[in-house]
């Protein structure tokens, strides 16, 4: 019979193997899933992992879909190593989209926009992203109110918020009463990168968010205290790191990032506020962000795979006749099958009798 | 007068499924387990509950479907964390993003259906005016959950068994030497958790709003866990707690009713508002949460090393 044995140390090599093994997994999961309902597991995998990315176009969406994952699951990265469980990255998120785009309705007559205007209203969202979060980091700083409960209430004050101002005053007063805003002009639009498609600069903001986190986790003080505190609080304790700063710090990074994606969203594709402007992005982040190891430069990979999971989803409805919703049961999975796999970094499989 | 009926009524129906759950889940902490899957493992139960009722024409299969799909679920989450030693957060939470995401997918066929539920009524005590209508006209279930709580704290408090469990949530170290297994207790209080959850969830699609929606849980699996913490881990407190947050559930009801003039979307904010307010007055103490939290929750036990 297989058993588990504990390794002496915990092995490297699982430790990068694993996620690599949780997409296969995750596949060979996928491919019974799509054989128990009829479906030719084949081509039905063909459709996930290789459709979205046959050509040039399909490059681009994937990519668009890369960059608000990969914003977001940058920021987790460092909330988690940090032990602060930040799961309403999605209220963030739609909080950045909000300040962001009240900024550009207020602002955009028409006729102006143009690099700096766009800028503005990217720190407008990173400013609201920020400002969410911090609510939950106050209330664990001075109250102890746990952080996973809190930040998760506050999505669906978020996104009752986002209800309410596209009902209301956010709402196009030309719009036939639809519950929406009005379209944000050209000049206030990211610009695409890659000509013909829709890819927009969100892509570039996100892998240089990548690149800086790196930096921040691997060379700087602050981002090393950050992880002590973490991995070991009474360490950190004994070396005078406070634990309140590494607080605000991860929660503010994290929260800012998930604003910055959210303003990208609804000045990117989205283009004005609409009662639902995420398919769950910042909920789909807290498992890039394990998947990526919580590495920064680890979620780049974890968020193409996730982009690929949104992309086939929306395929299959179109090439294989299933909903859309499949691609929550693939997130679902992936993070279980990792979870299953890490089990072998601390122990191997080992045959006995 | 007659206004106060339906809206005790009401509030009774609607703490019913965090009351379930809750309970579940105070059992589940007790022995030292915290799964944040609640409300992946509701929405499952609700869409299977409701997708069995529409099938069988039963009620009754579709509660005991779904509270077989909550310990399935329940069963999938222990092997991981207590036999496999992951972590209790991340796979609690995968639970959720899994039940979210397959119980969207299992019911699109059933979106915007309706069921009919039948309606209930004790013999004698349910034709007293005014409390008749308030109180004892309820489906069995709502008087269950009552049943439930006692049960629950006659278990943790007066058997062995219960003393054993909660022995297990505090230093898990301890109750293994003593010689017990603290996985299979463990197991044991997670299943109970998941059932617990799959029957509150079932609640929610059968009898509560009888229809299917994707997401129609709507945060009551978390608000289910913040319950247990607001009441200390003490099953009469999440029962007060569950009929407070059932309240202001019906309370933002009926302010709309009769017209209040607040945008609606503003209205129901108000339990997750309340949720955080209330889990901010409970843990502004922490020397007190500490005391009562089971000492080893959230920490994984490996009987080998």
């Amino acid at each position: 019979m297989l058993r588990l044995e504990r390794r002496a140390r915990p092995s490297t090599l699982m430790a990068w193997c694993s996620p690599l093994l949780a997409v296969v997994l995750t596949a060979v999961c996928g491919a019974i899933l799509f054989s128990v309902v009829g479906k030719d597991p084949i081509a039905s995998l063909r459709v996930f992992f290789f459709e979205p990315v046959k050509d040039l176009h399909g490059w681009s969406e994937v990519g668009m879909k890369v960059a608000p994952l990969l914003t977001i699951a940058v920021g987790l990265s460092i909330c988690f190593r940090a032990n602060v469980f930040n799961i309403g990255a999605e209220g963030q998120l739609v909080i950045g989209a909000i300040t962001a785009g009240a900024l550009v309705l207020w602002l955009d007559d028409g006729e102006n926009g143009g690099a700096w205007m766009i800028a503005l209203a990217l720190l407008a969202g990173v400013a609201g992203g920020m400002a969410w979060a911090a609510i939950t980091a106050f209330l664990r700083d001075h109250f102890n109110a746990n952080e996973i409960l809190v930040s998760l209430m506050l999505v669906y004050v978020a996104q009752l918020l986002l209800s309410y101002l596209v009902h209301g005053a956010l709402m196009d007063p030309d719009g036939f009463g639809f519950p929406q805003s009005r379209l944000f002009s050209d000049g206030w639009l990211l610009p695409v990168i890659l000509p013909a498609t829709r890819l927009h600069i969100g892509i570039a903001l996100a892998l240089i968010a990548a690149v800086i986190g790196w930096l921040y986790l691997s060379k700087s003080f602050s981002g090393f205290k950050l992880q002590v505190g973490g991995i070991a609080p009474m360490a950190a304790r004994y070396a005078g790191f406070s634990s309140r700063s590494s607080l605000w710090i991860s929660l503010l990074i994290s929260g800012g990032l998930a604003g910055l994606a959210g303003a990208a969203e609804v000045m990117g594709p989205i283009g004005q506020l609409t009662p639902s402007i995420s398919p769950g992005y910042g909920f789909a982040a807290i498992i890039v962000a394990f998947v990526g190891r919580l590495h920064p430069v680890g979620v780049i990979f974890s968020s193409f795979i996730m982009a690929l999971f949104y992309i086939g989803g929306e395929l299959s409805q179109s090439r294989l006749g299933m909903p859309s919703a499949i691609t929550g049961i693939f997130q679902g999975i992936l993070l279980f099958a990792l979870l299953a796999c890490d089990v072998l970094i601390h122990n191997r499989l080992r045959w006995a009798r | 007068m007659d206004a106060l009926a339906p809206v005790i009524a009401s509030t009774l129906i609607a703490g019913t499924p965090l009351m379930l759950a809750a309970l579940g889940l105070l059992v589940n902490e007790r022995s030292g387990v915290i799964n944040l899957g609640s409300e992946g493992m509701m929405l499952m139960g609700a869409i299977t509950a409701f997708a069995t009722t529409v099938a069988f024409g039963s009620f009754g299969l579709g509660f005991v479907l779904a509270a077989v799909v909550g310990v399935v679920m329940a069963a999938f989450f222990a092997w991981l964390t207590i036999w496999l030693g992951a972590n209790q957060v991340a796979t609690g939470l995968a639970l959720s993003l899994f039940g979210v995401g397959a119980s969207a997918y299992l019911g699109l066929p059933y979106a915007g259906e309706s069921l009919q539920p039948p309606q209930f009524a004790i013999p004698i005590l349910g034709d007293i005016p005014l409390l008749g209508p308030a109180l004892f006209r309820h489906h069995p279930l709502v008087y269950g959950a009552v049943a439930l709580c006692i049960a629950v704290a006659w278990f943790l408090g007066r058997t062995r068994p219960g003393l054993i469990l909660r022995a297990v949530g505090e230093s898990p170290s301890s109750a293994h030497s003593l010689g017990y297994n603290v996985r299979r207790i463990r197991l044991a209080a997670v299943l109970f958790g998941g059932m617990c959850c799959g029957l509150a969830g079932a609640f929610m699609s059968l009898v509560y709003t009888p229809l299917w929606m994707e997401g129609m849980v709507a945060g009551r699996g978390w608000i289910a866990l913040a319950l247990t913490t607001f009441a200390t881990w003490r099953p009469f407190r999440v029962m007060a707690g569950a009929y407070l947050f059932g309240g202001i559930t019906i309370l933002t009801f009926h302010m709309q009713a009769v017209g209040v003039p607040i945008a609606s979307q503003l209205l129901s904010m108000l339990p997750y508002i309340a949720t955080i307010v209330v889990l901010v007055l409970i843990s502004r103490n922490a020397t007190w949460i500490r005391l009562n939290m089971p000492a080893s929750l959230g920490k994984n036990f490996n009987p080998n090393t």
